[in-house]
């Protein structure tokens, strides 16, 4: 079931072949990347100006694994997303003026100023913000799927989570829950070669994409940087997720390309390991595809580069949020509506046909 | 009205809600075709079937986790510990998950965790705590303990109704030895104090199965009427309530079943110190366990939980100051 990560390609991939992407799908999800790297390349310097309180954490070079796996969610699936994945947010709606405000503690930002960074999930994308405790979301991403299924819906979950949090017992409850009951989940395991300063090996001794079989489900590994890989196994796992064929691990290889957080230089990453992923830089291969479609990618860049400096000019105008805030909202009010998840953008072409 | 015990009102109060509301779904260890290590849930397998009332993996932290995952696509989970020292397991959740879900980014998480809990039948250090306090100490979490049958059933629907995530804390001791007159069909006891006797000279504020004893404690004080107040509700606290109570007895006794340090009750004697010193015609006095786990043996567990003799000695101590 699981391949090796010495047997990954390397250099560009030449276009899917499967016909669930047309090309439209194929520049959105460069244009998703290029997005999502534009918004942290700003979010970078807003911090370095002192913009941005606490650090600062991104997913450079990691682009592919969000962007590709949340283009192959519907509107009415739902995302734990975590800190190296911004590109699912904007897959799903949320705007860059409110994310970055966001990073700078700012009221436009989707927690008002009460969390910081990539602590958010704005429920009306139907996405759950993630905590700092990594694998947690894996067990609720599991409960929403476990809903799904219990009142008969068409409709799966899925969630992100690191190589480090595979050690951890959450990992455990949600996979074995998730096999027992054979629910809609799926677990995209984005191994990105470090935890903190952590390298795997420190980390377990077998490739956790192994262990699904010991749960019941297939575990497959894919290039996690190559965005149409990745959007082709959530793709596939989905279909299996709602026809009831239960749970998918996905492991996504990647590297992470820049420290843990900003306050992090690194210098534990051997170079030579870095300059062996540069070379397989998501965008870049994602650049060459849709060149190769006779698409302008320069145009594509300055556009995304005039929104997002934009969104800068409209999050450093907004306020910071109103001190008295602080303690409330603490508990939700009994007559008040209930709120819930709501449904996201679902851009893919496949669900408009 | 008809009267049954404390735990029966819990499993009544669990089944009217699940009749009327099918958004609700229990989740626990052993609760479906076993019915639940104390039967709660005795019955309801049959009735509900095996996905309303879900026999889980033995995975606290994925419980917890899978309600809150739950909940937040439209569901109304409850879950069963199957004692409350197992919540130890499902903590982070808890703690870091569902309190603070609604406080970072306006998404209410309703769930309600029940927490068999309590010492007094030789359960030893871990099926005897009485952790409320854990959850006291951390914001988003509401916290109720009944310490009757007809709030029993009262609070389990209010806590199942309540959008945020409510720990009920239901007391092993009173599951069968406290019996009381229930009200029939659908009714919510709200997250306040309740005076459970009236008077004039003394008040000893508790809650859950310590009500009882300091009920018992206070029966017969000769020359002196003592008022005890229980609480019902820890998060919220009933601040007026306790206040006031303070204010009409000037003297008070705070009784705690926890360990003694940052209980329950200290919470109770801090706002006191704070709002009603002038009104006090004597210190602050409190009964609790002392800060060791709860033994196993029969004496040395006895010599653990406040007593009946304990309680009654600190008050009579007091009346005296």
């Amino acid at each position: 079931m699981a391949t090796s990560t010495s047997e990954l390609p390397s250099g560009p991939a030449p276009r899917a072949e499967d016909p669930h992407l047309t090309p439209a799908d194929s520049v959105g999800l460069l244009r998703a990347m290029l997005l999502m790297r534009a918004v942290e390349a700003r979010a970078m310097n807003l911090y370095r100006q002192g913009k941005v309180p606490g650090s600062f954490y991104d997913g450079f070079g990691q682009e592919a694994v969000s962007v590709g796996s949340a283009w192959a969610m519907a509107a009415d699936d739902r995302l734990c997303v975590l800190h190296r994945d911004l590109g699912a947010h904007l897959v799903r709606g949320v705007e860059p003026a409110t994310i970055l405000s966001q990073y700078m503690g700012r009221e436009a930002g989707i927690t008002s100023g009460r969390d910081g960074n990539v602590h958010f999930g704005d429920h009306r994308t139907g996405c759950v913000g993630m905590v700092s405790m990594l694998p947690d979301m894996m067990i609720v991403a599991t409960g929403m799927a476990m809903a799904f299924k219990l009142r008969g819906e068409r409709r799966s979950a899925l969630t992100w989570f690191g190589d480090g949090s595979t050690s951890r017992g959450d990992f455990h409850e949600a996979m074995n829950w998730a096999g027992v009951q054979k629910l809609p989940v799926i677990f995209v395991l984005e191994n990105n070669q470090y935890a903190y300063s952590t390298p795997t090996n420190l980390q377990f001794a077998v490739n956790p994409v192994e262990r699904a079989a010991g749960y019941g489900f297939p575990g497959i590994s894919v290039d996690g940087n190559d965005v149409e890989a990745m959007f082709e196994a959530t793709r596939i796992a989905r279909e299996r997720a709602i026809a009831g064929g239960g749970p998918t691990l996905i492991e996504a290889v990647t590297m992470r390309m820049h420290g843990h957080g900003a306050h992090d230089d690194m210098k534990y990453v051997p170079k030579a390991l870095v300059e062996e992923w540069r070379k397989k830089d998501p965008i870049d291969r994602q650049s060459a595809r849709v060149a190769a479609l006779g698409q302008d990618v320069d145009a594509l860049r300055a556009e995304v580069r005039d929104q997002v400096e934009e969104a800068t000019k409209v999050a450093l105008a907004g306020p910071m949020p109103d001190p008295a805030t602080a303690t409330g909202r603490v508990f939700h009010p009994r007559d008040a509506d209930e709120i819930l998840l709501e449904d996201g953008a679902a851009p893919w072409s496949g669900f408009r046909s | 009205m008809s009267e049954m015990t404390y735990l029966r009102a819990i499993s009544d109060g669990l089944r009217t809600e699940m009749r009327s509301d099918e958004r609700v779904l229990l989740m626990g260890e052993d609760i479906g075709v076993f019915g639940g290590a104390f039967k709660v849930t005795d019955g309801f397998f049959e009735e509900f079937g095996a996905e309303r009332v879900m026999d889980t993996p033995l995975a606290e932290s994925g419980i917890i986790g899978c309600a809150i995952g739950a909940a937040v696509v439209g569901m109304r989970p409850v879950c069963e510990m199957q004692f409350s020292d197992f919540i130890a397991c499902g903590f982070d959740q808890l703690i870091n998950v569902a309190g603070k879900m609604y406080y970072r980014q306006g998404l209410p998480v309703n769930i309600t965790v029940r927490l068999p809990s309590g010492g007094g039948f030789s359960g030893g250090p871990f099926h005897s705590q009485n952790p409320e306090a854990w959850f006291m100490h951390s914001p988003g979490l509401k916290v109720v303990a009944p310490s009757t049958a007809e709030d029993a059933k009262g609070l389990i629907i209010a806590a199942m109704r309540d959008p945020n995530p409510v720990i009920f804390m239901e007391h092993k001791n009173l599951y069968r030895h406290v019996k009381g007159e229930v009200p029939e069909g659908s009714y919510e006891t709200p997250f306040r104090a309740r005076v459970a006797r009236e008077g004039d000279d003394l008040v000893v504020i508790t809650y859950g199965a310590m009500v009882h004893r300091a009920l018992e404690a206070t029966a017969d004080t000769p020359g002196a009427s003592v008022m005890v107040l229980d609480l019902r509700s820890l998060v919220p606290l009933d601040v007026p309530a306790i206040l006031d109570a303070v204010r009409h007895c000037s003297k008070v006794v705070i009784v705690d079943e926890a360990n003694e340090t940052c209980a329950a009750g200290a919470q109770v004697a801090a706002l006191i110190a704070e709002h009603a010193f002038e009104d006090l015609d004597g210190p602050v006095v409190r009964v609790a366990s002392p800060d060791c786990p709860i033994p196993f043996s029969p004496p040395l567990e006895a010599a653990v939980l406040p007593s009946v003799d304990r309680i009654r000695e600190a008050c009579h101590g007091l009346l005296e100051y």
